[in-house]
């Protein structure tokens, strides 16, 4: 099964290129006996915004670990920006990794350092900048996220939703081509989870990066996504865009799993 | 059975030169054992057998083996072969050596104790693997050791005096060199044994300290 994003009515600003930015192609991934993932193919063109739902288990976190070279299929190719992800070698692999940023459920900052340092770590020595303009790309971030006073506060004595707006600025800061989001707003107290999606929806509309994300959000979905992939034993059942998924669903594996989780 | 005042004060010169070895034994052999144990402890994170086997075997042999047959082998047998060292030297090394075996599973712990997520972090920021280890995971796996790091401290202090097996002369050697020649034994050993409780107490509090300022 292919599936391949489809045109929007999102002006994305880049012509529509030959190559996807990302391409997962009979991508399979087990954990022992379990399948989880099973001979997958999907494509995502650059500047999209593709969600990916579905029930738990059915394999939308471990697509992005896999993208995020946390966790490796078993078979299959995976490529992004141009650049062999898997199966490469680690020197490509880790040029290719320059491509993809994500923010993690439990945010994962760095508690021993301040956040700032958080926000320049990363881009002084793995990108090179000199401290001062990874300093000033770091300020501009947080000034972005509504943080600019929490610079020299060290991660562990902000608010979760603080934090992930941290971990998104940090994402942020490496310029990835690629957003990875997972479910980066299942940790949060409910009053925090707001403020978050707005972010996001900011920075959606407001740049041209491509975005993954897994959500059991489904409201945030609709808003941001260009195309919706609703995944259920590790296969895609249907894809299409917002409009057709959450409004008029054509299986009925869809319609039932949205009917479980309004 | 009479205590007197005067032994006390001719046992202090000998005292306080004992006092002093102990301190450098207890400071040296620290020193060779955190930083020992930090090294044993990344080899067992080299991801090859090579590696890995070799020092499962030696470390276990040393945790296994008792302090003062380590310390006869090493000022008895290793001069055999062309090693001789002074025996202060020997001392600090087996006793660093020693308790290195032990910090190693404490860094061991505290490298574990780090969550997934920091890896997985530095990862998607694209970290080599060297500066993962010295900014992000060391930092927090060195800071919840300190406690029970300062506990071995501790416990290498009261083994100190197996030194004096090979001739180091740290406190008890004092003291029992000044029973030898004066046949007072009462005084110099309740000298030595309330210095040992204060150096403990002293150590602990200096832990103490370090661990509120690291863990902060």
């Amino acid at each position: 099964m292919s599936v391949e994003t489809q045109t929007s009515n999102r002006p994305t600003g880049t012509a529509p290129a030959a190559e996807p930015l990302v391409r997962l192609e009979q991508v399979t991934k087990r954990f022992g006996e379990h399948t989880v993932l099973d001979r997958l193919d999907f494509a995502v063109e650059a500047g999209r915004h593709v969600t990916l739902i579905g029930p738990s288990g059915s394999g939308k976190t471990t697509i992005l670990r896999m993208l995020m070279t946390l966790t490796r299929p078993d078979e299959g190719t995976i490529t992004v920006a141009g650049q062999r992800l898997f199966p490469a070698p680690e020197k490509q692999v880790r040029e290719a990794r320059k491509n993809i940023g994500m923010v993690f459920q439990q945010f994962n900052l760095f508690p021993n350092m301040t956040v700032l340092r958080n926000l320049t770590e990363a881009p002084v020595t793995v990108l090179g900048l000199s401290r001062d303009e990874a300093e000033e790309r770091a300020r501009e971030l947080l000034e972005l996220v509504g943080l600019s006073d929490k610079c020299d506060v060290r991660p562990p004595r902000l608010s979760g939703g603080q934090q992930q707006r941290v971990a998104i600025a940090r994402a942020l800061a490496m310029r990835p081509k690629v957003l990875l989001l997972d479910e980066v707003t299942s940790a949060l107290d409910p009053e925090l989870v707001a403020g978050v999606l707005d972010l996001l929806r900011d920075i959606a509309r407001s740049t041209d990066i491509t975005m993954l994300c897994v959500t059991h959000e489904m409201n945030f979905a609709r808003d941001i996504s260009d195309q919706v992939l609703m995944f259920d034993a590790g296969r895609i059942v249907e894809a299409g865009p917002p409009e057709q998924i959450f409004g008029d669903p054509e299986q009925a594996r869809t319609r039932e799993f949205l009917s479980a989780v309004r | 059975m009479n205590w007197d005042w005067s032994a006390v004060g001719d046992f202090l010169p000998y005292f306080w030169k004992g006092l002093l070895v102990t301190l450098q034994v207890l400071a040296l052999g620290s020193l060779i054992s955190f930083s020992l144990g930090l090294v044993w402890a990344l080899l067992c994170r080299v991801p090859t057998r090579w590696v890995q086997w070799p020092v499962g075997v030696v470390t276990e042999f040393v945790r296994n083996t008792p302090l003062l047959v380590q310390l006869f082998f090493l000022f008895y047998v290793l001069p055999e072969w062309g090693l001789a060292f002074s025996a202060p030297a020997t001392g600090v090394v087996a006793i660093g050596l020693h308790y290195s075996t032990y910090t190693m599973q404490v860094y061991r712990a505290g490298i574990e104790a780090v969550p997934a997520g920091q890896w997985e972090a530095a990862t998607a920021l694209n970290l080599p693997r060297g500066r993962t280890w010295r900014a992000v995971i060391l930092p927090q796996a060195l800071r919840r050791v300190v406690p029970a790091l300062g506990n071995y401290v501790l416990s290498m202090l009261k083994d100190t005096p197996l030194l004096m097996a090979i001739t180091v002369l740290e406190m008890l050697g004092q003291a029992r060199l000044f029973s030898q020649e004066r046949f007072q034994f009462t005084e110099p050993l309740t000298v030595i044994g309330v210095a040992f409780v204060v150096v403990s107490y002293l150590a602990s509090l200096l832990l103490r300290t370090l661990e509120r300022r690291l863990v902060r």
